[in-house]
């Protein structure tokens, strides 16, 4: 049940125009980010690194700032909050959710279908950026173990990021609202720890801990610790689980 | 055909903060019925009917649906029961026989059955010729009936419908009307209005709400023991010699001279009226039943109560 509504749904999301335009203009960007890198390291670096010996490569200095990348991180946020606007705002504003209210469907099978359509999406979006570094291949010896790693920790955030749109698609009834929250939600669980150092000065280990960035990044660079995912995994579940109780709430309150 | 009661409500009500929107509503809808759920608007139609769909929990009284209750067992309650919400729950950017599909993925209808249920419904509500176009392209009659046609889908004991015919045009009133006339045979309906003769031609009961409350319970046609007859006449007959025929009990006159409406209470009576109406030469036109309308019914139970 849980597969069919999945299917069904992300074939939906792909026949509007509007997912086709986020595909096509965050491969664009993302694609020219990764040429500048490339072009960047070949102009500039390469020469040094060889002059001073250093272990630093094409690993250190184009695919790692490449995941990190802040752009990369706003594309795929802007993917969720394409997401949100119709995973369910968008149905609780024209009132079609009734017919999911009224089936006898439970409101964890639908919101689990619903939630590995738009992870797909993401993984969908996110696909071309994971090929892009392996195209090095061509010309250089790539850290396979590492790439590998850094794909995983965007499949992570990924998965996050399609939870959070999820919540905030079952707390807005206006779809506007869906992906402005998910923006701020995103935003704030990726950076509330460069904000709070940025504001207060000094690292809080609390927020630390609560922010994705400090968990995304370990990953880029090839460590895959238990925290790292144990923490991906808390989240994603627990704005599932809100998702899931926000709309049993509402199918039979409101 | 045994009496198979599909549909039953005890005591169902529902609190809203203070107000109670509705209370006490028992309801019970067989195979083959039709029935009727009938007040002004915010007499509590829709809260009932959300209840009953399992979409408002009520905060008290239970619902069977076939047999099943909606509180304890809500999804095996609920693959019963077909539903077409005020505002029909359609998917504007898909074509209907898509919409169809997925309707039917919702209901849990098995995945190699599902071909031949859209195929059904298409059929029964007559959709067949706008199968593949988008819903956003259909007018309102024609989203009306894929409305009703995700509702009976996967073949449900009961289909509540709610305001199905508001806003359509005669035409289109008159084919979701057959629609309904259709859907008896195989199902229960129960389906709400305020368009009393709408009711009045369909139904097989009628709930009245009024205020929240179930005030009125019965067949539309009203009760036929207690019936009059008016009588009509080319000339003015003088009451007197009506009201002496024995076994008539009330003679009334009406606001036609010519007329009266009597109440007969042998059988004979009407027999010895009419003989009396051709000896002195009256010349009956027209005889006629009269039974309490839905009409005088429903206004009578809602009239003056709005300050109560």
């Amino acid at each position: 049940m849980i597969l069919r509504l999945a299917w069904r749904e992300l074939r939906q999301i792909l026949l509007s125009p509007l997912s086709w335009i986020v595909l096509g203009v965050s491969q664009l960007v993302t694609g020219w980010w990764f040429l500048l890198l490339v072009e960047q390291y070949r102009t500039r670096y390469e020469a040094v690194v060889v002059q001073v010996n250093s272990p630093m490569g094409v690993n250190d200095l184009v695919v790692l700032p490449f995941f990190g990348s802040v752009l990369l991180l706003a594309m795929l946020l802007l993917g969720a909050a394409l997401l949100a606007m119709r995973l369910m705002a968008d149905e609780r504003r024209s009132g079609s959710i009734q017919l999911l209210f009224s089936a006898p469907l439970r409101m964890s099978e639908l919101v689990l279908g619903r939630y590995l359509a738009g992870f797909a999406f993401l993984v969908l979006l996110a696909i071309p950026w994971m090929l892009m570094p392996l195209s090095l291949e061509a010309g250089t010896v790539l850290d396979r173990g590492r790439l590998l790693s850094a794909c995983l920790g965007l499949v992570l955030l990924a998965a996050l990021l399609a939870a959070v749109a999820m919540y905030a698609s079952c707390i807005s009834r206006q779809p506007p609202l869906a992906a402005l929250l998910t923006t701020v939600i995103g935003m704030v669980l990726l950076g509330i720890d460069a904000g709070a150092r940025f504001m207060g000065g000094y690292p809080d280990a609390l927020l630390a801990y609560l922010s994705a960035l400090s968990h995304y990044e370990p990953l880029v660079q090839g460590v895959v610790g238990t925290g790292s995912l144990a923490y991906f995994l808390l989240f994603t579940t627990g704005f599932l689980v809100f998702s899931v109780r926000r709309l049993d709430a509402l199918r039979m309150q409101a | 055909m045994t009496r198979e009661i599909l549909l039953q409500t005890r005591g169902l009500g529902r609190r809203f903060a203070e107000r109670r929107a509705v209370r006490d509503v028992n309801l019970e809808v067989q195979r083959g019925e039709v029935h009727g759920l009938l007040g002004l608007n915010g007499a509590g139609k829709t809260t009932t009917l959300r209840m009953l769909c399992g979409t408002l929990a009520p905060t008290e009284g239970d619902v069977r649906l076939a047999g099943i209750d909606l509180l304890e067992r809500p999804i095996a309650a609920r693959r019963q029961l077909g539903y077409l919400p005020e505002v029909p729950p359609l998917h504007l950017d898909t074509t209907v026989e898509e919409y169809l599909r997925y309707a039917a993925l919702l209901r849990r209808v098995p995945r190699r059955r599902c071909k031949a249920a859209v195929t059904g419904a298409l059929q029964r509500c007559d959709l067949e010729a706008v199968a593949h176009r988008l819903i956003r392209n259909l007018s309102k009659g024609f989203r009306q009936r894929v409305g009703i046609a995700q509702a009976i889908i996967h073949e449900p004991a009961v289909i509540v419908l709610d305001e199905p015919t508001a806003g359509l045009d005669p035409r289109q009133v008159n084919a979701v009307r057959g629609l309904i006339g259709e859907l008896r045979r195989d199902h229960a309906v129960i389906f709400s209005s305020h368009i009393l003769p709408e009711v009045q031609s369909l139904c097989d009961r009628v709930t009245i709400l009024h205020q929240g409350r179930q005030v009125f319970q019965g067949r539309p046609g009203g009760d036929s023991s207690s019936h009059r007859v008016r009588l009509r006449f080319r000339v003015q007959p003088p009451l007197a010699m009506v009201a002496a025929v024995s076994g008539l009990e009330a003679v009334e006159s009406t606001d036609d001279p010519h007329a009266v409406i009597v109440m007969p209470v042998l059988d004979s009576a009407l027999d010895a009226l009419v003989k009396l109406s051709v000896d002195q030469g009256w010349g009956l036109q027209e005889l006629s039943p009269v039974r309490p309308t839905l009409e005088q019914i429903f206004l009578e139970l809602t009239a003056g109560r709005e300050a109560a």
